[in-house]
């Protein structure tokens, strides 16, 4: 784990269930500052619930997430939306709204919380557009957008108050290889640029190791890795190394558990 | 299943039942109980003045306009047996300020503006546009929920008022121009039946609390949908039978307080 004196977010013995289904049971680690940390695992593992909780949406059952030295969940609602002010999220879906076009949905956030005149967020709102390649795309509307295209106005929005922390949210999901490769220069040069420290949640491996500083990988409800890309592709870890390498039997079994296949076709299960 | 079980399920029942009405009741209460930002709310509460009343008026006018004709149809049919057709007038415009406009108006409301007030914030739910409000440290009850409610509140009466005016319009037309009753005994019987405050201020009553109960619904909905298209189309199908009902009985209950004694 990172020395927690650089950490942005530290994350201590977080235990998570929905019902009686647990998702975390003492997940602990550290973001640091100005960084790309990768979370990967595999798919309905909880990393986008470990968002929602860094964020402040979701509360753990047990155990700390500190923002900047701020516990997230002891927090008050006026004190919380404080701190979102210096985060902001890119949804897996983006989440643009629906009623606004594109130039609208980026100034939102810069209207509801700066009080900069209009020609002020005029200008900023084509700088962050300008940024991810959309500014010709200002008066469009998100239902005239492809599935990149609205990643990366959403991208633009979620960069509009200039964050410290960004959360992105499986950015490459559902992405042509072209829309994959603008997102991660984007999301790996916006953080540079902007001294961003960014959490990028994905299972997609390959692209999130090209970007990532440091890497977590959850399973069974915690951290089972964790290190740089170069220390996870050379461990001794035959879960880790079935993820990196995508193969389909390993630890991780191919199949769910069921009863013994020949009773079951032969009907001699009780 | 034993009687314990059944015993056990209708407690769960009951307890998810008060717990729903106590969601709701949170909700709208972190809706509009602040003070309101005019400059921001403003603009907000015009749009949805505009989606939730003016784009329902056209409904609204039609069948306020046939329900008026059938009305005025039916009651010359039953008037004229009796020899006294001359009470049309009054007949259809108690008929419409008492029962038929608040009512059929809050019905038409719910299946026109409710049904789209839940379908719209589910889909902004399933979309995570609500999550993204909230991560923006913009509250969605203030931004989504609370401009609609008031739109509604407001919309609703108005609604109820155009629906008996064009129905009474309607059972002009049948009464008046086709059966042929004198224009000016069809007016003036009329005007001198309706009441101010027993029938026009009632009716405005009543449509408000249909209107808060039909709108509260249709957002409650919508806010709580399970974000899936399942989820939606059930909770699109809620806001119309649990609006339709709370309407029908709550009808009965204001019409006991104001005409029963």
């Amino acid at each position: 784990m990172t020395t927690s004196s650089q950490a942005l977010i530290t994350v201590q013995n977080l235990a998570f269930s929905r019902g009686n289904h647990v998702i975390y049971d003492d997940v602990s680690l550290s973001i640091p500052k100005g960084q790309v940390t990768a979370i990967m695992g595999p798919s309905g593992i909880g990393k986008t619930t470990l968002l929602k909780l860094i964020g402040g949406q979701l509360t753990p059952d047990a155990g700390q997430i500190h923002f900047d030295g701020v516990d997230v969940h002891q927090c008050s609602r006026s004190d919380l939306f404080k701190l979102r002010k210096r985060m902001s999220m890119l949804f897996q879906s983006g989440a643009l709204f629906t009623d606004m076009n594109v130039f609208d949905n980026v100034a939102f956030a810069l209207r509801e919380h700066s009080g900069l005149p209009e020609q002020i967020i005029r200008t900023i709102v084509l700088m962050k557009l300008e940024a991810v390649g959309l500014r010709g795309a200002a008066q469009m509307m998100p239902n005239e957008l492809s599935g990149g295209m609205q990643r990366r106005a959403a991208l633009a929005r979620a960069i509009a108050l200039e964050p410290e922390l960004v959360l992105y949210d499986e950015p490459f999901a559902g992405q042509d290889p072209i829309s994959m490769g603008v997102l991660v220069k984007l999301i790996r040069e916006l953080s540079d640029a902007l001294n961003l420290t960014s959490v990028v949640v994905s299972h997609d491996v390959q692209e999130v190791l090209s970007i990532a500083d440091y890497v977590y990988v959850l399973a069974d409800k915690r951290v089972v890795a964790h290190g740089t890309p170069q220390a996870l592709r050379l461990a001794d870890n035959p879960q880790l190394q079935q993820f990196i390498s995508g193969a389909p039997d390993g630890p991780v079994p191919f199949h769910f558990p069921a009863q013994d296949y020949r009773k079951e076709m032969l009907g001699e299960l009780d | 299943m034993s009687l314990i079980d059944h015993i056990a399920n209708l407690g769960r029942n009951a307890i998810a039942l008060v717990a729903g009405f106590g969601r709701a009741g949170l909700m709208l209460w972190g809706a509009i109980a602040r003070v309101p930002n005019l400059a921001k709310g403003t603009p907000l509460l015009i749009r949805q003045l505009y989606v939730v009343g003016v784009q329902s008026m056209v409904i609204i006018l039609v069948s306020g306009l046939f329900i008026g004709m059938v009305l005025a149809l039916q009651g010359y049919n039953i008037l004229v047996g009796f020899g006294t057709e001359d009470s049309l007038g009054p007949m259809v415009a108690l008929s419409l300020l008492r029962e038929l406009g608040p009512v059929v108006t809050a019905l038409l409301f719910a299946g026109r503006a409710g049904s789209a007030l839940t379908a719209e914030i589910g889909l902004m739910k399933s979309t995570e546009q609500l999550s993204s409000l909230e991560m923006m440290a913009v509250d969605p009850l203030r931004q989504i929920i609370a401009p609609r409610f008031w739109a509604g509140v407001i919309s609703l009466p108005l609604l109820a008022l155009m629906f008996t005016a064009v129905g009474i319009y309607g059972g002009h037309l049948v009464g008046v121009e086709w059966k042929g009753i004198d224009s000016g005994s069809f007016w003036s019987i009329l005007q001198s039946s309706v009441e101010w405050r027993q029938d026009i201020v009632n009716c405005l009553i009543k449509s408000t609390v249909f209107a808060v109960v039909v709108t509260w619904i249709a957002l409650y909905r919508g806010y709580q949908v399970i974000p899936n298209p399942e989820g939606i189309s059930k909770a699109t199908t809620q806001t119309v039978v649990q609006s339709s009902l709370a309407v029908l009985a709550l009808d009965f209950l204001l019409t006991a307080m104001m005409f029963g004694s």
